[in-house]
């Protein structure tokens, strides 16, 4: 049994970092920057999602709430609660921001395409 | 034959109690699946102390039991793989003997990232998890590298307990 670190065990080593390096550079290289999607969920419950690249204005809850995403940018236009901190908030354009409308239970989530695979993954 | 009955339940109690200690350290990482693998410090003395059958066992038992003691079911799949795997591959590059501790530690710790990361990937039906490799093989290298330091350690204070 040997204890110190032999020439095997660097060359180990090496190649592990290489590897990692260029599973790291190649992700970037076949991904690029990616498509956001916006999730809509009302009371916890997924009722759309969206490309953050397509303009669009989007009626949430029978029109509770409306939602308008134009220019990679995300906003809530309108709605019929009575603080309106959803509609004074400023629109969301990258990955994890959200916009919520707590009395009309809406939450608006802008969420990568990768991490929205890590988000299902349970500890 | 007593004695090595009595031996297994204290490894296997030790093993349960490491993988609790590291539970609640809290891992800024953020990486599913990635931790220390103190329990792993474990199952490497035993696979140089003993045997590839003994530290097989252990393994499963203690991912076994842990999953029932700490109430996550759903992670045994996961830890069960990584275990299994990562004591294959220890095992196997032990036999070959151009390794030392340290190098069997860190393929022990970088296969058992792999090992998980793939039944992930099965798991969830999702190619994406991929993204992950890179950080999980360099937590990988580095756990193993201190586990390696640690049971080197250890073993040396063991050199003179036979537990056969």
């Amino acid at each position: 049994m040997k204890i110190e670190l032999n020439k095997k065990d660097w060359a180990l080593i090496i190649i592990i970092i290489s590897v990692s390096f260029v599973s790291f550079i190649s992700h970037y290289l076949l991904y690029g920057t990616g498509s956001d999607n916006v999730i809509v969920k009302v009371n916890g419950e997924i009722t759309g999602v969206y490309d953050l690249e397509n303009d669009d204005t989007i009626n949430i809850n029978e029109g509770s709430n409306i939602l308008k995403i134009k220019n990679r940018k995300v906003n809530m236009i309108q709605a019929d609660c009575p603080d309106q901190l959803c509609v004074h908030q400023k629109p969301i354009s990258s990955d994890h921001m959200s916009i919520i409308c707590l009395p009309n239970k809406v939450f608006v989530e802008i969420q990568s395409k990768e991490s929205s695979a890590v988000d299902a993954v349970t500890n | 034959m007593k004695n090595r009955v009595a031996f297994f339940g204290v490894f296997v109690a030790l093993a349960l109690i490491f993988s609790y200690v590291e539970s609640l350290i809290p891992l800024q990482v953020g990486i599913p699946g990635a931790k220390l693998g103190l329990a792993n410090l474990i199952i490497v003395i035993v696979l140089y102390k003993t045997d590839f059958k003994e530290a097989f066992l252990l393994s499963v038992t203690r991912v076994i039991l842990s999953g029932f003691i700490f109430g996550n079911l759903a992670s045994i799949i996961y830890s069960l793989a990584g275990g299994i795997i990562s004591l294959c591959v220890m095992a196997f590059l032990k036999r070959r003997n151009s390794f030392s501790l340290y190098g069997i530690s860190i393929a022990g710790g970088v296969s058992h990232n792999i090992a998980q990361l793939c039944v992930a990937m099965i798991v969830l039906h999702t190619k994406s998890l991929v993204y992950y490799l890179a950080l999980l093989l360099l937590a990988g290298l580095m756990t193993g590298f201190v586990i390696g330091y640690i049971s080197n350690e250890m073993l040396k204070r063991l050199s003179n307990i036979n537990f056969n």
